[in-house]
Formats: structure tokens, C-alpha cells, sequence
């Protein structure tokens, strides 16, 4: 049924929800009293068939169609194996039903097919401090939530002191924690949640939570986790943490998995199917392409050392910034160059066009691909969006075309020790992270 | 939720399975015991923060019945002037009412625990039977401090205890399975629909009357008698009466009682077991 070192196996498993029907409303008085008499009976076949699937058969999950358009299939059939010790993160859209394979996987909520198998303790994190209650004292709630997590009472006794360190609140252990700031709460609620200790854990995106300095503190406890050779399946939009804590990767989609695989293949995959802005766009319309009749933008993308189109950027590698545009009407003054912004919204850097071959000389009318290098290990991780644009060298308020945020890629870490990070594992702010030398003069006393 | 352990030699120990099957499922007690300290976090949140932030704290849990024990007296007892088969009246009533006032609300808290609860139930697992049952346990305190009136009103009018008082424990039994009971029914239809909670309130308020708790159980005619008792508070309160007021133990009235309880706990566990799965699904 399942291999030794296999800790889910998941098979088959669907779950349909079954979404509300339209109401009817009779514009009549007559019809008002008469559908008013005869609503309990339909409130009653309505809420009695929101969990009622009898009537959905095989053919519907095969079915793209979907006739039974009340009917959402949160699962379509899912089947993976997640092998013990693994760290498996879940990524999709919102409504790709990764939340929903989530509570299925930590019996919160039933799949209607198919069948699971679990192998030791499993806890599941989809909110920090569940259960906690306002009125009780952080000490007390500690114990609460600890428990409902699935923590046994001497399992917290011997790790409260821990549990409070790490949270930071020690000074307030005997206040009610509706006292507390919302941060206080936050960090005593993922304090409890860090020192679970499961053989499975399931994690829906926790990760946001806590000021900077916590929030450092929980990731470097994950990667912890990770290495301590437990299972983790981990669902998060932040796609820079899924690279870096977890080895493969489920891309899921209206309730199937698109693929699974090594996590950078797949955020990848992910990034570059439609959802949000991807590093390459091309316009292929030359009427309707951004510019005018000088200039026209055609193609612009994030392009890899060897010249491949480029999602996910490793923080050490050197990438290109490539614009492609026609010149319809010839020109001494065309500028090419590029303005990058990065998540927040902040301007990482402009960049101008300094190709010594083209600066300052006429451009005939023709096919333009101009790419600009930015080396490894100056950028910060995250996400960065690039808007190229041609201006006008000597009219310097003339653009011929600006697209801002026309394209986005990622940059991750891959915390290997050898980028501007070194062996620290936290967050790191900062709109740039170049890697410098560093030099140290000694003299002892 | 069908979640079975499965323990074979074949390295199958600690598997669980959870599959989609329908079906009648009773308690699982392996998975009850796993969650005991939940449990008991659970009951003594309940009592901690039930008077939390009020002035009173616990007093409330004589004010409550007090008032109510008066309030009865004077209308059912003076004005009214309901028989009371000799016992002064204010006595016939607080031995009836300080049961019934737990059972009134240990069954409204209970059949409520899942709605309330919700927030939990959409984000953690553990045995939902934990909802509808913590109630009927936290509220055990309240009873027991509220005995406090039922012992004083018992040394103003020198009524000395009896025998009779060994069956009080049984009576306590009999007495908590009926909010159980109610409480896993009402609980998982509440979840569904939400006109349970505002039948509740009215229900109880009926329920007063269906048992002899104003009036006394011999009033009612003897041909009925079988059907009255049918419904466990009666059996309850008369038994309260006679453990304390030292009268004959009214078994007619207690034993159709106990069998009704029994059926209610047990058809809601495998009512409750069976809508469980659907819980998160429907908040």
C-alpha cells in the first residue's frame, strides 16, 4: 500500500464543493407570498444539497466541460507520493485548490474520492494561533494552542522555557493576551508553532507574519526544520522562500497538478504561464506595438548568460535586459534604456544605453536588439520589473515609447555560502546586494 | 472521520488512512485518548473565561438560579398556589431548578459549540466530538458551586439528608448525557442550519414546563405517566428532589428517562460521527 520510506501517498483523491444556486425573485406581490411560503422547503433542498454529490459522477472530472456548473471540483484526481525527510513545497493560484489539498491532508476537511495514506504525526499549520484566546493569559494560551496543534501537555512543560525565549515576550507571560500588540500575539502564536515537532508538517503560508526581525528568526527555524529530516509540505505565493526551502516543487492548477518537480523548474513553469508578468513579451502586431511612427517596441525579455529566456535568476549569475524595436525613421538621437523597479516600488537603477558603437551616431531605419549586462551578485533577491523605453537624446522629455513594469523576473538566493549572504540564512533588505571584497587589517595589542 | 490505524507487520505501523467512505462510524477511542490534554485545555478555557471580565465572577453561578428559584416561588408558589405535596415550596423548587438550570445550559452551550467554534474547525483537526462535550463538562462547575443554594436552603428548613443520597452520583450521570445527547444532535445540525439557534432559546424556555420542575410529577394523570416520563429531565429532577428531600426514589419516572438518554447519546455519536466530515465544508 505504501513503501517504507514514503510519508504521503496520495491517490485519486478528489473533493468537490458545490457553490451556491442562483436565486430566483418574483417581481410580484402574489409571487413574493407565494415563493415566501415555499422557501423553507427550498432553503431546506438547498443547504441539504451543498454536501450532496450523488448525483456527480466518473465522467464529470474527466469532463473540461463541466455541465454541472454548480459543481466546483476543488481536487480533479490527484495523485503524489511526498518520501519522508522530503520538504515539498505547493504553489499555484489563488483557487488552484492547493489550500484545499491542504485541509484534506490535515482531516479538516474530507475528500468525496479516493484515498490517503499517512505515515507518523502529522501537524498542520494553516494559521498561527488558532484557538487563542483573548481573555487568557499567555502562559495559559501557550498550553491551549500547543495542544490544539497536537503538542502533549509534558511535551510543553519541557520546552515553555524555549518557547518563551524565542517568542520574547517573557514579561508578559501572566497578562491576558488581549492585551498584548498584535505583533506580541503573533510571535508567541508562531513561537508555539515552531517548536511542534511532528514527523509531518504542513505549513499554508505562516511565513508572513511578525516584523523583520521575527520573521528572520522563523525562516532560519524552518530551514531548521527542513534539515532535521522531517516532512514538510509548504504552500506559499512567495516564491523566492519555496526555492530556497524546499528541493521539489507541485504547481497545481484549477485542481490538478501541472507538474511536479525541482522547485526552480516549476516556479518557473509557474511565472512564465500567464500568471502576473513574465521576463519575455513580444508585441507581435507592429500597429499596435508601443511607439510611433520613429520608433517601435517588438520584443523585450530577461535573457541568461547564454541567451535563454530567464524566469529565475541565481543571485551569482549575470543576466541581460534585451529590448528588440524597429526604427522606421532614422535618427542621430535615439537612446535606448531601461528603468527598474523592484516589488515595493522603489527605482533599483535606470540604465542608458552606452554602447560605444552606437552613442551619439545616427541609427538607420532597421532592426534594433540591444541587451544590457548586469552582473552577478548586484541584485537584490525578489522580484524586479523592468520598463524599457527610447528616448530622445536631445529633447530629453521625449520618449518614443516607455512600458513600464513590461516585464518581471525573480532573483533567488539559492544559499549555497558563496553570494553576499555568506552563511546567514535570514531576510536581508536592501535595494542592490552586491558582493564586495572585504579587507581586514590586524594589530594586536 | 474514517481514519483507521492500521498495524500489520509488513512496516504498516503508524499508518494512517483517511479514504472517502460513507458510513455509521462510533467512537474512536484511540484517537480520543491521543487528544485528553486538548480536552482538558479545553474544559478548564471554558470555565476560566465563561465570568471573565465580570464583577461577580463566579456568584453569578448562585444569581442566576436564585433569582429564578424566588421569582418561581412567588408566582407559582403564592400566587398560583401550585401544590408542592407539602414540601414549602421554595424548597420544592431549588432542588428542581439548580438541576435543570445546568441542563438548560450545558444543551444551549453545547448545540452552539460548533457554530462558535467554527474558526477552529476550518483550521485544525482534532476529534470534533471535543466541541459539543467541552460545554457540558465546564459547566459541572457552575452546578457545583450553584449546590451551594440546595445545601443552604436545605439547613433553613432542617431537612436533614437520607440514604437517599448514594443515588445522587447515578442522578449526576443521567443528568449530564442529556445535554450530551442534545448537544451532538443540535451541534451538527446547527452547523447546517442555523435555525437552530434561534429555536434554542424558546425551546428551552418550553422544555421548563415539560417537566416537573414549577409543578409536581404526581399532578400528572397516571395513564400519561409512562409517556411523561419518557423524557429524561423529569426523571432527573424527581430523582433530585427525592435524593435530597429524602422521599421514596421515584424509579417509575427514572428508568423510561434513562433509556431515552441512552438512545440520544448514542444515535447522536453515530448522527454526529457521520455529519462530521462535512463540518468544514459547510461553516
Amino acid at each position: 500500500m505504501i513503501g517504507k520510506d514514503i510519508a504521503i501517498k496520495v491517490e485519486n483523491v478528489s473533493k468537490y464543493y458545490r457553490i451556491g444556486y442562483k436565486e430566483e425573485t418574483k417581481d410580484t406581490v402574489s409571487g413574493t407570498v407565494v415563493e415566501f411560503i415555499k422557501s423553507p422547503l427550498k432553503n431546506y433542498r438547498k443547504y441539504r444539497s451543498l454536501y450532496r454529490f450523488d448525483d456527480v459522477d466518473e465522467t464529470l472530472e474527466n469532463d473540461s466541460g463541466n455541465n454541472n456548473s454548480n459543481i466546483i471540483l476543488a481536487s480533479k484526481n490527484i495523485s503524489f507520493e511526498v518520501k519522508t525527510g522530503e520538504v515539498v513545497g505547493i504553489i499555484g493560484r489563488n483557487g488552484s485548490g492547493k489550500s484545499t489539498l491542504l485541509k484534506i491532508l490535515s482531516k479538516i476537511t474530507h475528500p468525496n474520492k479516493g484515498r490517503i495514506y499517512i505515515r507518523g504525526r502529522i501537524s498542520s499549520l494553516l494559521e498561527v494561533g488558532t484557538g487563542f484566546h483573548p481573555e487568557l493569559t499567555g502562559r495559559e494560551n501557550v498550553y491551549l494552542n500547543g495542544t490544539i496543534l497536537g503538542m502533549r501537555k509534558q511535551e510543553i512543560d519541557r520546552k515553555f522555557d524555549e518557547i518563551v525565549d524565542f517568542s520574547g515576550v517573557e514579561k508578559f507571560l501572566d497578562t491576558p493576551v488581549k492585551r498584548y500588540s498584535s505583533g506580541m500575539k503573533v510571535r508567541l502564536a508562531f513561537s508555539v508553532a515552531a517548536h511542534l515537532e511532528p514527523e509531518i508538517l504542513l505549513i499554508d503560508e505562516v511565513l508572513a507574519v511578525g516584523d523583520a526581525e521575527f520573521q528572520k528568526k522563523c525562516l532560519k527555524k524552518m530551514e531548521g526544520v527542513g534539515q532535521e529530516g522531517r516532512t514538510v509540505i509548504f504552500v506559499s505565493h512567495n516564491m523566492s522562500a519555496v526555492t530556497r526551502l524546499c528541493q521539489r516543487t507541485i504547481l497545481m492548477d484549477s485542481g490538478t497538478i501541472l507538474e511536479d518537480g525541482r522547485s526552480d523548474q516549476v516556479v518557473n513553469t509557474y511565472l512564465s504561464s500567464g500568471s502576473g508578468s513574465t521576463a519575455h513579451r513580444r508585441w507581435e502586431n507592429p500597429e499596435t506595438a508601443p511607439g510611433n511612427d520613429v520608433v517601435r517596441l517588438r520584443a523585450c525579455s530577461v535573457v541568461s548568460e547564454n541567451g535563454e529566456v530567464c524566469e529565475i535568476l541565481d543571485i551569482r549569475k549575470k543576466c541581460g535586459l534585451r529590448m528588440e524595436f524597429e526604427v522606421l525613421e532614422g535618427r542621430d538621437t535615439l537612446l535606448p534604456y531601461y528603468n527598474v523597479f523592484d516589488q515595493k516600488g522603489i527605482r533599483v537603477f535606470p540604465a542608458v544605453d552606452l554602447d560605444p558603437d552606437w552613442r551619439g551616431r545616427y541609427r538607420p531605419p532597421g532592426r534594433y536588439i540591444c541587451t544590457a549586462w548586469i552582473p552577478g551578485n548586484l541584485l537584490s533577491e525578489g522580484r524586479l520589473f523592468v520598463g524599457p523605453s527610447v528616448k530622445d537624446n536631445s529633447q530629453k522629455n521625449i520618449k518614443y515609447f516607455y512600458v513600464p513594469e513590461a516585464i518581471a523576473f525573480m532573483v533567488v538566493d539559492s544559499m549555497e555560502g558563496d553570494s553576499a549572504r555568506g552563511d546567514y540564512v535570514g531576510r536581508c533588505g536592501g535595494a542592490v546586494r552586491p558582493l564586495f571584497k572585504w579587507e581586514t587589517k590586524f594589530s594586536p595589542q | 472521520m474514517n481514519d483507521k490505524q492500521i498495524i500489520s507487520k509488513g512496516g504498516m505501523a503508524n499508518v494512517r488512512v483517511i479514504e472517502a467512505k460513507k458510513g455509521w462510524k462510533f467512537l474512536d477511542f484511540n484517537e480520543l485518548k491521543e487528544y485528553r490534554d486538548l480536552f482538558y485545555f479545553l474544559v478548564w478555557r471554558n470555565i476560566k473565561v465563561l465570568y471573565a471580565q465580570t464583577i461577580m465572577g463566579f456568584s453569578w453561578a448562585i444569581l442566576q438560579p436564585l433569582f429564578q428559584i424566588i421569582i418561581f416561588t412567588i408566582i407559582f408558589g403564592r400566587v398560583a398556589k401550585i401544590s408542592s405535596e407539602g414540601v414549602p415550596y421554595f424548597l420544592f423548587s431549588t432542588v428542581a431548578i439548580i438541576p435543570w438550570t445546568y441542563m438548560s445550559q450545558a444543551m444551549t452551550a453545547s448545540s452552539q459549540s460548533l457554530v462558535t467554534g467554527s474558526g477552529m474547525l476550518g483550521k485544525i483537526y482534532f476529534p470534533r466530538l471535543l466541541f459539543p462535550i467541552t460545554p457540558v463538562l465546564s459547566r459541572l462547575v457552575d452546578f457545583g458551586i450553584s449546590l451551594i443554594i440546595v445545601v443552604l436552603v436545605m439547613l433553613y428548613y432542617r431537612v436533614m439528608p437520607t440514604w437517599n443520597l448514594v443515588f445522587l452520583p447515578f442522578l449526576l450521570i443521567m443528568m449530564a448525557s442529556i445535554p450530551v445527547g442534545i448537544g451532538l444532535w443540535l451541534s451538527a445540525l446547527a452547523i447546517r442550519y442555523r435555525d437552530v439557534k434561534h429555536a434554542m432559546p424558546f425551546v428551552v424556555r418550553m422544555l421548563i414546563y415539560s417537566a416537573p420542575i414549577v409543578y409536581s410529577a404526581s399532578s400528572i394523570p397516571e395513564t400519561y405517566r409512562f409517556f411523561y416520563s419518557l423524557n429524561p429531565i423529569v426523571g432527573v429532577i424527581e430523582g433530585f428532589r427525592a435524593c435530597m428531600l429524602g422521599s421514596p426514589m421515584p424509579w417509575i419516572y427514572i428508568w423510561p428517562g434513562i433509556i431515552t438518554a441512552a438512545l440520544m447519546v448514542v444515535t447522536g455519536v453515530f448522527y454526529f460521527r457521520r455529519m462530521e466530515q462535512i463540518f468544514a465544508d459547510v461553516i
